[in-house]
């Protein structure tokens, strides 16, 4: 099966700016995809490539196999889309707005409508200019969530909700992969990304730095260890793979890349070792690592 | 744009986007226009209609014989008076119809290109700067329909214009066809401008520079066929450079003709067509004339509200400043025309100057002092209104937490209003005299000089009508009645005379109470008065500022 969306060598420019160099990005069908990269990294132009409205200047971009800036019209009744900055017409009311955005989308069936208003406690006959920035945000996923479409596109979609509200949306993030949609997530919500995608794509300034499963990912970023040894340990600062050695006591803590670990242990069971743990990399670990402007020199 | 298929990048312009539907979505998109414009397009229909439903009942009381009307047609004979108002034809037997269409015509044709100016914008340009349009955009809506929708909500507003005006004028009497022809020259200025609206959205990158374009351009008609119409009876080639001079030239009510329409509607149609072709090849919330970077750190100016301001304003105070300076300039290089005009039928000069004895020249360039004092008078509440915005957008809250304190940011705005209408006030009164001085040569002695610095005696009142706008802001109320007064005083001091209002009216309007400089010698109690109500209105403005909660 084709892929969903396909991005291939996408850069594009705005003025001096480059703000996206050689992007790749891809999406099979039915897969929920983390979309990750520090402030100002290209993620919501590539989303306005893949809705039609920016042009890119070079590179393949493919949305269901077909080009969004000529075919946007078509594409469009197939997805569905949510800024992280709604903004409404401040004299419409909310369910207003939603029935204009789904009626734009070729409709929605109120059942749905009406559910979603209730899970997401929103008032749909107040006007936008007294919604605060949650409940806009709220009006948004509403419209988007209410059409049956085959692609969500996300742009942190989340960054104004309340924890209760939030666990709402991972809901119905569940129940469209449930109903085998595919969803593009793009957050800085990595506790969401976590729980919620099965792959994801990190960029930074422009460029994909990192793609592929959350369990693959984890693999580039170093484990923390701990160890407590009879004879001194300190000789494992040798080994290759081993950084940031530290002493707390008797306790002595270091890293180690994901392929050093064996090496370390071999060299520490004649030591007398009384206690060992090693906790692998979280993932606010891995995106530290891979945002920070050194991370191409640690990339295996 | 994909590198498989290069070739394909020069044509999914149009081509490409037509073949998907480019106006799929426009149905709804136009209806949901016309909901928002629910209560905007009857307000300004109506309000115009009112306009001329009050001068068609007023006039005949105003001029009850042809000798009345006749005195009035003398005027419009006068360069001067033909530059404010229309060509002047059918003079020699003037009437109500031929009054309107001279004299009326081109105010409302000016207030329906403002409606459609900021129709267009509101529902092009100002969408996609706050993102709404992408939101819009991302449903089943074709490159062209959010376009497409705000021209079908221009057509709606200013049919509704043409039919109210046209109710209006056939409910005084007026002949059936004449007025239709009138009604449609107003809605036809209107069109071309909601069209040329529809131009400048697509290249400027925020709604206040679209905005502004458009305003520049509609000026320029303006002040076109202004020029035109004082060069001749009748009007010249100039009058017909301006969309507004071919509305004038169906010469309703003398001599139909519906020809000189055709060059608006065609007008039209090419402009949205530009719209068009430049809408398919940018990118959603990008502009033709593009963003440039910034300075990094704030310069010292900015790190104060009065800086703040400043620097948000100053290309908006800078555009006024070269318009009404061109505007004046122009306008006084009417000058040496008028003082022959003058000297041919001296009987012109108790009219206009109202004064006798008095140079006829000065007199002229007094009174077209008031009526760019009127223009700086409009800036100075429009900046003032601009709080609103910034209040509604949270920045505003941004400033106060930050320390600004709300006396000090008001005061701060309003420190900078006045100044940059100082500085309006002096380029118009600078492009008069200069104007005129250099049209009449040597005998102008020092009449450039003396118009700069008679401009500055409408400085309190243009204070008044800020302090009026910083009142309705502290208070929080609509701007509407601060609007109610400033147009009133406009209609007052512009229709006055025509509609021989009572002497104590005409003296009461605020524009009516600075004196006439140059023409009369300086007398500075009133001035001190009108001084002393703008301190009075900003005493009140600022407490109630402070008492009230923010709206964002
Ligand atoms: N219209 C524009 N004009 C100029 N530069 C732009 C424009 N839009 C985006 N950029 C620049 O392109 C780059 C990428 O911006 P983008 O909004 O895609 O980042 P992002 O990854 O979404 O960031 P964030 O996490 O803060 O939302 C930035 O450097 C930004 O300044
Ligand atoms: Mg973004």
């Amino acid at each position: 099966m084709s892929p969903v969306i396909d991005v291939h060598k996408l850069s594009k420019n705005f003025g001096a700016v480059r703000a996206l160099d050689e992007l790749d990005l891809r999406l099979e069908a039915g897969e929920v995809h983390g979309f990750l990269g520090p402030n100002g990294a290209g993620k919501s132009t590539t989303i306005r490539v893949l809705l039609g409205a920016a042009k890119a200047d070079s590179g393949t971009v493919r949305l269901f196999g077909e080009d969004p800036w000529a075919e946007a019209v078509r594409l469009h009744r197939r997805l569905s889309y949510v800024p992280g900055d709604v903004n409404l017409w401040p004299k419409i009311t909310g369910g207003e707005a939603i029935d204009l955005l789904v009626s734009l989308r070729g409709g929605a069936d109120n059942r749905r409508r009406s559910e979603l208003l209730e899970r997401f406690d929103l008032d749909p006959s107040r006007k936008a200019r007294t919604y605060s920035k949650g409940n806009r945000q709220k009006v948004a996923l509403v419209a988007a969530l209410a059409s049956d479409v085959e692609l969500l596109v996300l742009d942190e979609p989340t960054s104004g909700l309340d924890p209760l509200m939030e666990r709402v949306f991972q809901d119905c993030v569940r129940e469209a992969k449930a109903a085998e949609r595919t969803v593009l997530l793009s957050s800085h919500l990595l506790a969401e990304v976590e729980t919620l995608c099965d792959r994801v794509t990190i960029i930074r300034q422009g460029r994909t730095v990192q793609s592929g499963a959350l369990s693959e990912l984890r693999h580039l970023a170093r484990a923390a260890v701990s160890v407590v040894c009879g004879k001194d340990p300190s000789g494992v600062a040798l080994l290759p793979g081993v950084h940031d050695i530290r002493r707390d006591g008797e306790r002595l803590l270091f890293s180690v890349e994901d392929g050093a670990l064996p090496a370390v242990l071999e060299h520490l069971l004649p030591l007398d070792i009384r206690s060992f743990t090693s906790t692998p990399p979280t993932l606010e670990e891995l995106f530290v690592h891979q945002y920070s402007p050194d991370a191409q020199g640690a990339r295996p | 744009m994909s590198t498989e298929a290069p070739s394909r990048g020069q044509q999914d312009g149009l081509q490409g986007a037509r073949a998907a539907g480019a106006l799929a979505g426009t149905g709804r998109l136009f209806r949901f226009a016309l909901l928002r414009d629910r209560l905007r397009i009857p307000l300004w229909a109506l309000a115009l209609g009112g306009l001329v439903g009050y001068f068609g009942a007023v006039l005949p009381l105003a001029y009850p014989d042809q000798a009345a009307l006749q005195t009035r047609a003398a005027i419009l004979k006068d360069p001067s008076g033909a530059l404010l108002s229309g060509p002047g034809y059918g003079l020699e037997n003037y009437t109500l119809g031929a009054m309107l269409a001279n004299e009326v015509l081109g105010v409302l044709a000016v207030a329906a290109a403002l409606m459609s100016i900021f129709l267009v914008v509101r529902h092009t340009r100002a969408e996609e700067e706050s993102g709404r349009a992408e939101l819009v955009r991302a449903g089943v809506v074709g490159r062209y329909a959010p376009l497409t929708a705000a021209l079908g909500a221009l057509l709606v507003a200013n049919g509704a214009v043409a039919v109210i005006l046209a109710a209006a004028m056939l409910g005084n009497g007026l002949a059936g066809a004449d007025s239709l022809a009138l009604a449609a020259g107003v809605a036809a200025v209107g069109l071309v401008f909601g069209a040329g609206a529809a131009v400048t959205s697509q290249l400027s990158q925020s709604a206040r520079g679209a905005t502004g374009l458009s305003g520049g351009a509609l000026g320029l008609a303006y002040l076109l066929r202004g020029i035109g119409d004082a060069q001749r009876v009748g009007g010249s080639a100039l009058s017909w450079l301006s969309p507004i001079g071919w509305s004038q030239q169906t010469r309703a009510f003398v001599d139909l003709r519906w020809w000189p329409l055709l060059p608006s509607v065609v007008l039209a149609a090419l402009l949205c067509l530009a719209a068009y072709l430049l809408a398919s090849r940018r990118d959603l919330g990008a502009g033709l004339l593009a963003a440039r970077p910034g300075p990094s750190r704030a310069s010292r100016a900015l790190a104060s509200p009065a800086g703040l301001v400043l620097r948000l304003e100053r290309g908006s105070i800078l555009s006024w400043c070269l318009g009404l300076f061109a505007f004046a300039l122009l306008t006084g290089s009417m000058g040496q025309t008028i003082v022959e005009s003058f000297e041919a039928r001296p009987e012109l000069a108790v009219v206009i100057g109202g004064t006798t004895g008095g140079d006829a020249l000065r007199a002229a360039l007094s009174a077209f002092l008031r009526y760019f004092a009127m223009a700086v008078a409009v800036h100075a509440v429009v900046t003032v209104n601009r709080l609103r915005r910034e209040e509604d957008s949270g920045r505003t809250a941004l400033l106060l937490a930050a320390g600004a304190g709300r006396a000090r940011l008001l005061l701060h705005c309003l420190a900078v209003t006045l100044a940059a209408d100082a500085v309006l006030l002096l380029a118009a009164g600078f492009g008069l005299g200069a104007g005129a001085a250099s049209a009449v040569g040597p005998d102008a002695g020092n009449l450039a000089l003396d118009v700069t610095a008679a401009s500055l005696a409408y400085l309190p009142l243009v204070s008044c009508f800020a302090a009026l706008a910083a009142l309705a802001y502290g208070l929080r109320t609509g701007s509407w009645w601060v609007w109610l007064i400033l147009i009133a005083s406009l209609l007052i001091g512009l229709y006055g005379p025509i509609l021989r209002l009572p002497e104590t009216l005409l003296d009461a309007e605020p524009f009516g109470l600075v004196p006439s400089v140059p023409s009369v010698p300086l007398n500075g109690t009133p001035l001190v008065l009108i001084g002393l109500t703008a301190l009075v209105l900003l005493a009140a403005a600022v407490p109630a500022f402070r008492r009230r909660d923010l709206s964002a």
